[in-house]
């Protein structure tokens, strides 16, 4: 089976790019609404599905296995290594929150909308887990795309 | 309550669905259907973290992989064996 339909590919051109940006809200919203770092990461996971179903051939030359790889070991060692940067306090120690740094605001005081600049070390870890987790499972369905040969 | 009845039947029936069709293709999008229906409840429970992984894990990326599967099998259930 040589790739799907037209409609197929369109549809999922279509798809992919607002299911990435959609992924990456969710991650970088993570201390403020519902979802996180493995949220995300599988949303984005899932676009990635997407083009590995409708673009057989093409997408497994594009993403290669080893890179995913490669990837997803780096997002665990910075995750590991951020929360050993704490280590003055306590492992995981939230170092960056109230510092004025990345992501240092100070939370105001009393009902307001919520505020992305906040929460210290927490969304660079969402980040990294979202990382982690969307490569993990990419690497899943790309095993799964070339598993059993090429027959049919 | 409504609400809750009508998600509960909805994945009920898509389950019933999925099991009974012989196209495979189709049987996938009713699983897929099924949990779309079901991040709808868990949303409807008030937990929207599990709501947004079941529709991503469950509704995209299983499919992905059963549709995989059925790209290099056949794609109808045979009867005769």
């Amino acid at each position: 089976m040589n790739g799907s339909s037209t409609i197929v590919k369109v549809v999922s051109l279509a798809i992919i790019l607002p299911a990435l940006t959609f992924g990456l809200y969710i991650i970088a919203h993570g201390h403020l609404t519902p979802g996180g770092g493995f949220q995300g990461g599988a949303i984005i996971a899932s676009a990635f599905a997407l083009f590995l179903v409708a673009f057989d051939k093409q997408a497994s030359k594009t993403l290669r296995k080893n890179l995913l790889s490669a990837l997803e070991c780096l997002a665990l060692l910075g995750f590991i290594g951020l929360s050993f940067f704490g280590l003055g306090k306590s492992f995981f120690f939230n170092f960056l929150a109230n510092s004025g740094l990345i992501f240092g605001q100070a939370v105001p005081f009393g009902p307001n909308p919520g505020f992305i600049n906040t929460a210290g070390v927490i969304p660079l870890m969402n980040f990294l887990v979202g990382l982690e987790v969307s490569c993990a499972l990419t690497i899943i369905v790309l095993t799964m795309l070339k598993a059993g040969g090429d027959k049919k | 309550m409504i609400l809750h009845i009508i998600a509960l039947a909805a994945i009920i029936a898509t389950a019933v669905l999925a099991i009974e069709f012989k196209d495979l293709l189709i049987s996938t999008a009713m699983l897929a259907a099924m949990s779309l229906v079901l991040s709808l409840e868990f949303y409807l429970l008030q937990a929207p973290d599990v709501a947004i992984t079941e529709a991503a894990v469950g509704a995209c990326l299983s499919t992905a992989i059963f549709i995989i599967a059925i790209k290099k099998t056949a794609r109808y259930e045979n009867e005769a064996c």
